[in-house]
């Protein structure tokens, strides 16, 4: 399902199956994208930031159009306990490995392979000086 | 044939692209197909166009035929000019039918009265269009045949477009011979400038498709709004939206390809508004400022932003008015009253 901001449309609340994990896609050549879900991230039910929730930046190719430092992302992938991958899409290469992936990330969400679940993503997600 | 003639044969052969050196020469027609064979059209363009002044050597080619030729690059290059578009006005309802011959003869007595050298050629094209090219000389130099201005009127109109010459104080007596010649009383430059001639063109004799303000409140149907992947299993759960753009879109933009502009540019005269507590430019006094956008086809451009969502639909009128009111020079006041709104000046 593809959606341009949070909150969804509530009129298709019904066609919608259960969500197992959310990609919020960041352009960094654009502030305002960045912004965009920032924004969106306050319509998040909490729940999901037990490992459904995962950033990808897009668009790191071009060292020279980046609109916003990677701290800042790193930052946000911090407060929210969600990790974040760099890609670029238009490296096919990059591409399909990220799309690998995403869709690896997707599977133990949606809990299809015993013995991992989404809890695992928080928990590789926490630094050495945490503790 | 005059050396300043063979010359200026051979540099506007040399302009043309190699493989199109022939098209074009048989487009002036003033060399015969048979000595257009003898030419190699595999050599250098150097040697090509050294042939192509022999060969009209032979033809006692004078400035008239090369001017001709002239015309004719510029006519299937025009889009390397920078046109202007001007408008005439008659004072009264005379009806007057439109005679090629006295406008000729009218037009260039009005120059030669004024200036002894003038070289004025004319070409006139099936979809109706004069093509008049004029090089500009003074009472005691010959024309210079490398400045000259090119004037395209299409008779049953009252619009004329210019590619002056950087000779700017001629401009005055283009214009004040073409009114003469039309038969009417004034002309007037509109803020509309670009590139592409047919662009032009479609704007002023709205030629492109614009937009019909229909009164269906919904789309009828689901529409096709783009050709996405066919794959069923991407849902856009922004589908509605995206519909709404795309209707807002078309509304402002009519559904056919946009005429090709440039550029558009907006010099504001506006008052500053800014956070009381800025302090900046407290005086009453209009902060001026120029804004210019510039694409290599600005129309296009504008039209693919609210759907690539870099901008909201519907776009301000002052970007989708452009074909409408037939500018791309804007001058933006404050208006006056009780809207703080801006004004756009005629």
């Amino acid at each position: 399902h593809l959606a341009t901001s949070l909150p969804l449309p509530s009129e298709r609340d019904h066609l919608r199956p259960r969500i197992d994990l959310i990609v919020f896609t960041i352009d960094i050549k654009s502030k305002y994208s960045l912004k965009n879900v920032e924004t969106s991230l306050a319509h998040v039910d909490a729940s999901f930031f037990l490992g459904k929730v995962c950033f990808l930046v897009t668009g790191v190719g071009r060292v020279n159009a980046c609109s916003f430092e990677t701290s800042a992302i790193s930052k946000l992938g911090e407060a929210y306990c969600s990790p974040v991958l760099f890609c670029e899409l238009e490296l096919e290469g990059i591409r399909v490995t990220t799309a690998q992936r995403l869709l690896q990330m997707l599977r133990i969400c949606a809990g299809h392979i015993p013995g991992v679940s989404a809890l695992s993503f928080v928990s590789l997600m926490r630094s050495p000086d945490d503790d | 044939m005059d050396e300043t003639v063979a010359e200026y044969i051979r540099r506007t052969v040399l302009k043309i692209p190699k493989d199109e050196i022939k098209m074009v020469l048989q487009k002036w027609d003033f060399l015969s197909e048979e000595q257009l064979q003898t030419l190699n059209f595999h050599q250098i363009k150097d040697n090509i166009s050294q042939e192509v002044v022999q060969l009209c050597e032979e033809n006692s080619a004078g400035i008239k035929q090369a001017a001709i030729l002239d015309i004719i690059y510029n006519h299937i290059y025009q889009n390397k000019r920078m046109w202007s578009v001007y408008q005439m006005k008659k004072s009264g309802e005379e009806l007057e039918t439109f005679d090629i011959i006295d406008f000729k003869k009218s037009f260039k007595r009005r120059l030669q009265s004024a200036l002894k050298n003038v070289t004025i050629t004319f070409k006139e094209y099936e979809d109706g269009a004069i093509w008049i090219r004029v090089a500009w000389g003074t009472p005691y130099k010959k024309p210079n045949q490398y400045k000259p201005s090119y004037v395209v009127y299409h008779s049953q109109t009252p619009y004329a477009f210019i590619s002056a010459s950087v000779l700017k104080s001629t401009l005055p007596l283009l214009c004040q011979a073409l009114i003469v010649a039309s038969n009417y009383h004034d002309i007037r430059e509109m803020e509309l400038r670009s590139h592409s001639l047919n662009s032009l063109k479609d704007i002023v004799f709205k030629r492109y498709s614009q937009n019909f303000q229909t009164h269906s409140p919904e789309p009828l149907q689901e529409q096709n709004v783009e050709p996405e992947s066919a794959d069923i299993r991407i849902v856009e759960e922004n589908r509605s939206d995206k519909e709404r753009i795309h209707r807002l879109n078309e509304e402002a933009f009519g559904t056919g390809p946009q005429p090709k502009l440039e550029f558009a540019q907006y010099r504001l005269e506006t008052m500053f508004k800014s956070d009381p507590k800025m302090e900046v430019l407290d005086r009453k006094e209009p902060f001026r400022c120029l804004v210019k956008f510039s694409s290599p086809h600005l129309l296009e451009s504008l039209k693919s932003l609210a759907p690539a969502g870099m901008a909201d639909a519907p776009l301000s009128p002052l970007l989708t008015c452009i074909p409408h009111k037939a500018r791309n020079y804007f001058k933006i006041r404050e208006k006056k009253g009780f809207f703080p709104e801006s004004f756009v000046s005629p």
